[in-house]
């Protein structure tokens, strides 16, 4: 049950987190912390070195010169070769030059970015550990529970054989001839009530386990390198799609490719941030993970200028989720046209040390949630060929304003809620729980 | 209407058997020992199932038990930019099998070529593609491909092979490279540079089926050795003499498709073309012919200079038969009337005939409006006279070395032994086969060839339009090139691939220009109709048609040479759609694809007519007893052919169209099994025989009508693998034959609405057309509120060449089940194309329909599934769910067209358990190596055993298209004015005359709506009187002819 209300609680704020992003449509500065995290959070932080510098105050080391900023960003290896402060900071980060964000950022953008930068303050992390609490309180419950019934099981089974003894003394008493007493394990209604109670109890947890058989929630192998998604997505806010791109262009999310963690560990070749444990609490050696890293590279950091990306060995990952074969699923059809985030199936990814498997990725699962999600109806064009959904809409949006206007308002004061009328096409409405959506 | 179609001799007669078959729709043996002891004693009585039953279920409980199998996920190393794991790209590049070319578009998932298009960017085949094309990529996986180099059939590496050849090239002395039609310019030029090296190099072209008489005869009348460009689609009248030109003629795919721009009908204007065909063995392209005529294999030249005779020309007419005379007369009429619309073509490989068949398109003014001189066809360039001047000289011991490219003569010349002989004279002799062929294995020295999806190269197959080649894979075994290697013996130190770029720098204007024709694959041609050029906003020149200056000089010798008709039986040996030359002949999915004439699949056989099958095998098919013998059995009479002193031995079918005293045999059987295992049976047995033998050398070009043939019925009889009449099912309801409707123009012209007057009567029951949707079901209407698909298909477009077929079987993991198990009835194609007959039974009409599954809305197979596994979306799929199908049948049982297909046993090695598949026959292990499996197509789930599959409409690309059209926030396109495709289905876009359009009909202005509103006259839905509500919809066939249908039917009666 918990399960189900937290998949609750984060469909609902995914779809608040939606609305939001929505509303702020016109809020400058959440432009620019969304420009940020986009496309520079892979290579900065604000108070910390990472791939490039720490981005806090650069205005200031700029002299406040925006212009000659814009340059350096837009083209950095052009710019680098007019101005000595540029040109030292390339030397200083191994000769590792900035991409180019010409025709990727305009200047406007540009200076959303440098806006939000400005402005930011560090803030202090709050741990919210509400929720673990709670957990720990049901479970305790279960077992006062299981403990309740168990003695009064007892207790049922001590008066019934009071009750027995007493009749036969009544019995003997009034010198009705009673037959020999027998032991309550070989009385037949005893035994037919345990083996009623064990045939239940058996079959509920055979099912249950055969339901189960291949389904891996909460999945967590150990991996060729201890890679904390934590520490990427987390704290460095590094963007999903950065490493994991396919999943808004075809049916994998894909593992990234050993040069993609190079670009950024070509600089980044030792671990400074807060301590690291594994799954059995172990704490592990960050800086020794990224050697690991350099050795699948064919990377020595001392050599830094000759390393030769061609040969690099690829990184035997152990898989995670696993769908069967007769399952078809696409990442893209999710993310990029169903616009869902991908906390909702791979949960809180930026608190995971080592990757587990959030979700049952059962199919119960997945018709659950195609039952409940709104499919993108008006914001996507091609949802228009749905006229009949658009007729209905509109017939109902035209009785409702009949209705109020029955009701004394005046025409031109209605405005009806669109999306109130849009919601209610869920993926289901438009075919997502038929069989031939994923198996085919 | 003609109502009479019929599939099998038993249907038109109704005979007992036909009765029973069509009662007993399950014709396969069930896999039970039975025995009449009763249950309780059978091999298996209840306490064993029982036993059974417990142990496999404790057996897959453990097998699927607790521990969960730990897979990896491993990433590239450094992944290339334009290849995103589990996004297929798309790679344009070209079919090159010997002379033929064709430009496609090979889609490649993850590394893998898996599905090969036909691109629609080519002048010429615009998309279309064949069976042969299609097939192509398993090709590439062949394991029968050579992996290495060798020397003396020994392993050795490419440096050793080159440094031994560097020693005993040059001291050789003549060098003569024989090769198989090459019409590659880059590759010419590369000869070229040999023979700088090799001076004395002597080039030689050899095509297993040549073209010389055309060659020959063009070179007399009009000076150039060369096939001029025929244009089918300025033709009002078609007059094909004996040729294949739908089917194995040249150049099939282009002729398909402009045949069917000629037969394609509109409701504004009923106009169509009319083909007449002479022939004297039932082909593909006289199947679907207007009007058929059958006479001798020997009588060709005397018809051709019969017509030109009645044209005017300096013919004779020395036909004395009476029906052939009042036929050359008609056609003669309809020539004369329609000068300059008309086009006479002839299948003949003698000089003489087409040199008066030449005079004729001179007479009819042809040259300039259906014969083009200003491009010509560079499909086959071989003289037969030459090679055999080589066979002589390889016998007189004057030739050093011979490097053999593409040409397999130990096998396809009609004196192999001669050439074998030879060959044993040659001190070097080297082989660039891919295979270990018949003449590969004669060869010392083996460099084998990439395949063409491994290749780079380019392509002229008409002169003025290039198609060029990219590789689309590594290659996958130690193979090279033979470009690289004759570049290499010359001294070049520049590989093929740099090679190939400077020789097109300059002309496609530099790495840019490179890139750009590398990308759209194609080059030059004639104005393209094709959209996707548009949509690329390039423009083609536009070339007016030309003809050439005619000299009338070697008519007259032509005209003397013609001899009256033989007496006696006479063979024809003839190609067929799939199998070619043998080219086809190792390729698993060629051989399982049903004859579109003979539906026999994996066999060679002589073809007989119906009046020969009386006289030869005592089989009377008027006689109910008799035809049900020979057609209900599959073990046929097996015909003992003797000629020119060779002797085969076949089994022989019963074909109407076919001349009385004619028989025919197809080529590229009784291959070596080197070649491939598909050419052996589970028998270890070759696979039909080897025709070519019979063929002789005749004025310098090899003749493949063969006179004073005797058979004799050896009384053994061998099981052919027949599709005909496996799904036939009547029931009281209506019978299967009633799927077909089929008119003459005349009558359409008479009464537009005939077809429409017809369904309306069949719908009267249930209140009318207008009504019938109505109150189709018990269970209510449901909306179809998105995308609804639908299918239409113009049977007059259609021309049953099976490239739909081979392309469904690619595209859906459909799987190959051997011969044995098509003799049981286990075939798995989810798409076929049904023959059906009507008219004269010795020689009749033939209509093609492709089937699959019709995707009822009312669909008669949805409720009867105990477990919902088949059930209907709201896109109006018919949708199959193979992991809840529990294997009941009951589905195929109700489906009134017969298209589902149960997986009896596992025969994609998709099931768990080992020792699944051992008793299965060589075809499907064949197909099951890893090897082989790597052209699955991931989309597609391999079925496992014991559960139904049909035609899912290609859902995957459904799927595809749909989200395409979402990630892009628009609505979905499904062609029509102005549109593009989103998706096409695989057997639409393999079709090469846009028989079937597939969309969205709920986009009222999508091309498939256009198509069904268009031609609202001639649609129709087979079966619609059972009242299921198909998707598919068909246009009725028409036929180009006076009299009415119905008239003629009295006139056979």
């Amino acid at each position: 049950m918990t399960h189900r209300r937290l998949a609750k609680t984060i469909i609902l704020s995914t779809i608040l987190l939606i609305g939001l992003s929505f509303i702020s449509n016109t809020s400058l500065a959440q432009d620019g912390k969304a420009l940020f995290n986009a496309n520079c959070a892979s290579c900065h932080k604000l108070d910390q070195k990472l791939t490039g510098p720490a981005l806090m105050g650069v205005e200031d080391r700029w002299k406040g010169n925006r212009a000659n900023l814009h340059k350096w960003i837009k083209n950095s290896s052009a710019y680098a070769k007019t101005d000595p402060y540029a040109s030292a900071l390339v030397k200083e980060y191994n000769g590792t030059v900035m991409n180019a964000f010409e025709g990727v950022l305009d200047d406007k953008q540009i200076d959303l970015v440098l806006d939000y930068i400005k402005n930011w303050k560090p803030t202090v992390e709050t741990a919210g550990a509400g929720g673990a609490g709670a957990k720990a309180a049901e479970s305790d419950n279960s077992l006062l529970f299981g403990i309740l019934t168990l003695i009064l099981a007892v207790v049922a089974l001590t008066l019934l054989q009071v009750n027995s003894n007493l009749k036969k003394l009544s019995d003997d008493k009034s010198g009705i001839p009673a037959p020999e007493p027998i032991a309550f394990w070989k009385n037949k209604a005893y035994i037919a009530m345990v083996i009623v109670v064990l045939f239940v109890v058996g079959g509920y947890m055979t099912t249950k386990g055969a339901i189960g058989l291949g389904r891996n929630k909460e999945y967590q192998p150990q991996q060729p390198i201890f890679y904390s998604h934590k520490v990427h997505a987390g704290t460095n806010q590094i963007n999903c799609l950065y490493c994991h791109g396919g999943a808004e262009q075809g049916k994998h999310a894909n593992i990234p490719s050993v040069n993609v963690c190079m670009n950024c560990h070509k600089a980044i070749n030792e671990y400074k941030g807060e301590k690291l444990f594994d799954a059995e609490g172990k704490e592990v050696d960050g800086t020794a993970q990224i050697k690991k890293l350099y050795e699948y590279a064919g990377f020595n950091p001392a050599k830094a200028a000759e390393w030769d990306a061609s040969k690099a060995r690829p990184i035997e990952w152990t898989k995670i989720h696993n769908l069967p074969d007769h399952v078809y699923f696409n990442h893209s059809q999710h993310t990029k046209a169903g616009k869902v985030q991908c906390q909702t199936c791979h949960g809180e990814i930026t608190a995971m040390g080592e990757v587990k498997q959030f979700a049952e990725l059962s199919m119960g699962w997945c018709v659950n949630c195609h039952r409940e999600t709104k499919v993108q109806f008006k914001e996507n064009g091609f949802y228009s060929i749905y006229e009949k959904f658009h007729e209905d809409i509109k017939k109902e949006m035209d009785k409702d304003e009949a209705d109020l206007i029955e009701k004394g308002f005046k025409k031109e004061n209605i405005k009806l809620d669109t999306a109130k009328y849009f919601n209610k096409i869920t993926v289901e409405k438009i075919g997502g729980t038929e069989c031939q959506k994923c198996h085919y | 209407m003609d109502k009479k179609h019929w599939q099998s001799f038993g249907e038109l007669n109704n005979s007992e058997a036909f009765q029973q078959s069509a009662k007993n729709e399950f014709n396969e043996e069930l896999p039970f020992e039975a025995d009449d002891k009763g249950f309780m004693e059978t091999k298996t009585p209840r306490r064993d199932f029982l036993k059974y039953l417990g142990f496999s279920t404790a057996a897959a409980a453990v097998a699927a038990s607790c521990e969960v199998p730990v897979k990896k996920a491993i990433p590239f190393a450094n992944r290339p930019e334009d290849i995103v794991p589990g996004v297929a790209n798309y790679y344009a590049t070209t079919y090159v099998q010997d002379g033929d070319a064709v430009s496609v578009v090979a889609k490649v998932r993850d590394g893998r070529p898996i599905k090969i298009e036909g691109n629609e960017a080519s002048p010429i085949t615009g998309g279309g593609t064949s069976a042969r094309v299609q097939a192509s990529v398993l090709d590439l996986y062949d394991g029968a491909r050579l992996r290495f180099p060798t020397i003396d059939g020994k392993e050795v590496t490419l440096e050793a092979i080159d440094k031994s050849l560097a020693e005993a090239l040059p001291s050789a002395g003549s060098v003569v490279l024989l090769t198989s039609t090459i019409n590659s310019p880059s590759s010419l030029e590369v000869i070229n540079q040999f023979k700088t090296k090799y001076p004395t190099l002597q080039h030689v072209t050899y095509d297993a089926v040549s073209y010389s008489g055309i060659l020959l005869a063009n070179e007399a009348t009009y000076g150039k050795k060369a096939i001029p460009s025929y244009r089918f689609d300025n033709a009002k009248v078609i007059v094909s003499l004996g040729a294949d030109f739908l089917g194995t003629w040249i150049s099939p795919i282009e002729f398909a498709k402009q045949y069917a721009v000629g037969k394609k009908l509109s409701e504004k204007k009923l106009d169509m073309s009319k083909h007449i065909q002479f022939e004297s063995v039932a082909s593909l392209t006289g199947s679907n012919a207007d009007d058929r005529y059958l006479h001798r294999p020997s009588e060709t030249g005397a018809i051709a200079s019969a017509l030109l005779a009645a044209l005017g020309g300096a013919g004779k007419d020395t036909i004395t038969d009476k029906d052939l005379k009042a036929a050359i007369a008609k056609t003669a009429k309809e020539l004369s009337e329609h000068k300059g619309e008309a086009l006479v073509v002839s299948g003949s490989n003698d000089k003489h005939v087409q040199v008066i068949v030449n005079a004729i398109n001179e007479a009819i003014g042809a040259g300039g409006k259906t014969i083009d001189w200003s491009s010509t066809n560079n499909a086959r360039k071989g003289v037969d006279g030459d090679f055999a001047a080589l066979v002589e000289s390889m016998n007189a011991k004057s030739v050093g070395a011979l490097l053999i490219v593409g040409a397999n003569p130990a096998y396809s010349w009609f004196d192999a032994e001669k050439f074998k002989a030879g060959i044993k004279n040659v001190k070097v002799s080297v082989s660039f086969n891919s295979k270990a062929d018949e003449t590969t294995q004669l060869c010392k020295y083996v460099i084998p060839d990439h395949h063409y999806l491994e290749s780079w190269g380019d392509a002229e197959p008409k002169s003025g339009h290039f198609s060029f080649l990219q590789p689309t894979i590594n290659p996958l075994f130690k193979t090279r090139q033979w470009q690289d290697s004759l570049l290499k013996w010359s001294g070049a130190t520049a590989d093929y691939v740099s090679f190939l770029k400077t020789y097109w720098g300059a002309k496609v204007g530099g790495e840019n220009g490179w890139n750009k024709v590398l990308q759209l694959g194609v080059m030059g041609g004639e104005t393209a109709t094709s959209k996707v050029l548009t949509d690329l906003n390039i423009v083609p020149a536009t070339v007016a048609l030309s003809s050439a200056a005619y000299n009338a000089g070697s008519l007259s010798a032509a005209v003397d040479a013609t001899k009256a008709g033989q007496t006696g039986i006479e063979l024809q040996l003839y190609q067929k759609i799939a199998i070619g030359a043998g080219q086809g002949a190792a390729n698993p999915w060629l051989m399982e694809m049903p004859d579109p004439i003979t539906r026999a699949t994996w066999d060679n056989y002589l073809i007989v007519s119906p009046a020969m099958a009386k006289t030869l095998l005592g089989i009377d098919l008027d006689n109910n007893g008799q035809a049900d013998s020979y057609e209900v059995n599959p073990p046929k009479h097996v015909v003992e052919i003797k000629a020119n002193g060779k002797s085969i031995k076949l089994p022989a079918l019963i074909i109407p169209g076919t001349h009385a005293d004619t028989v025919g045999v197809a080529v590229g059987y009784g291959r070596d099994a080197k070649v491939g295992r598909a050419t052996v049976d589970e028998h270890k047995n070759t696979v039909g025989a080897n025709a070519f033998p019979f063929a002789s050398l005749s004025n310098g070009t090899v003749s493949f009508n063969v006179a004073s043939v005797t058979l004799t019925d050896t009384k053994d009889k061998y099981p052919v693998a027949l599709t005909q009449t496996h799904n036939i099912y009547n029931t009281d309801q209506g019978n299967r034959t009633e799927v077909m409707k089929e008119l003459t123009l005349a009558e359409l012209k008479k009464d537009p609405t005939v077809v429409l007057d017809d369904r309306e009567e069949e719908a009267k029951p249930f209140g009318g057309l207008a009504n019938f949707r109505k109150d189709a079901t018990i269970y209510g209407s449901y909306d179809k509120p998105g995308a609804k698909w639908g299918m239409s298909i113009d049977l007059n477009a259609c021309n049953g060449c099976g490239a739909c077929v081979v392309a469904c079987t690619a595209e859906n993991n459909v799987a190959v089940v051997g011969k044995p198990e098509v003799l049981r009835f286990h075939d798995m194609q989810w798409l076929r194309i049904d023959r059906y007959y009507s008219g004269d039974a010795n020689n009749p009409k033939v209509v093609f329909q492709p089937l699959m599954c019709q995707h009822c809305d009312n669909a008669p197979c949805e409720n009867v599934c105990p477990v919902a596994a088949t059930n209907h979306s709201s896109e109006g799929l018919n949708q199959m769910t193979y992991n809840r199908c529990i294997g009941t049948r009951y589905c195929a049982n109700n489906c009134p067209y017969k298209v589902r297909r149960f997986n009896w046993a596992d025969y994609s090695g998709a099931d768990s358990f080992p020792h699944n598949q051992d008793e299965l026959n060589d075809t499907v292990h064949l197909m099951n190596d890893d090897l082989t499996r790597m052209v699955l197509n991931p989309d597609v789930t391999v079925r496992s055993r014991g559960v139904i599959e049909k035609c899912s409409f290609c859902v995957q690309r459904l799927q595809e298209g749909k989200l395409k059209a979402k990630k892009e926030s628009r609505p979905l396109e499904t062609g029509g004015e102005g549109k593009k495709w989103d998706l096409k289905v695989a057997c639409q876009q393999s079709c090469p005359t846009e028989a079937i359009v597939f969309g969205n009909v709920n986009d009222k202005k999508s091309a498939v709506t256009a198509h069904r509103s268009d031609n609202a006259n001639r649609l129709f839905y087979s079966l619609e009187q059972l009242h299921v509500l198909p998707n598919v919809s068909y246009l009725a066939k028409v036929r180009n002819r006076e009299e009415e249908q119905g008239a003629e039917k009295k006139e056979h009666a």
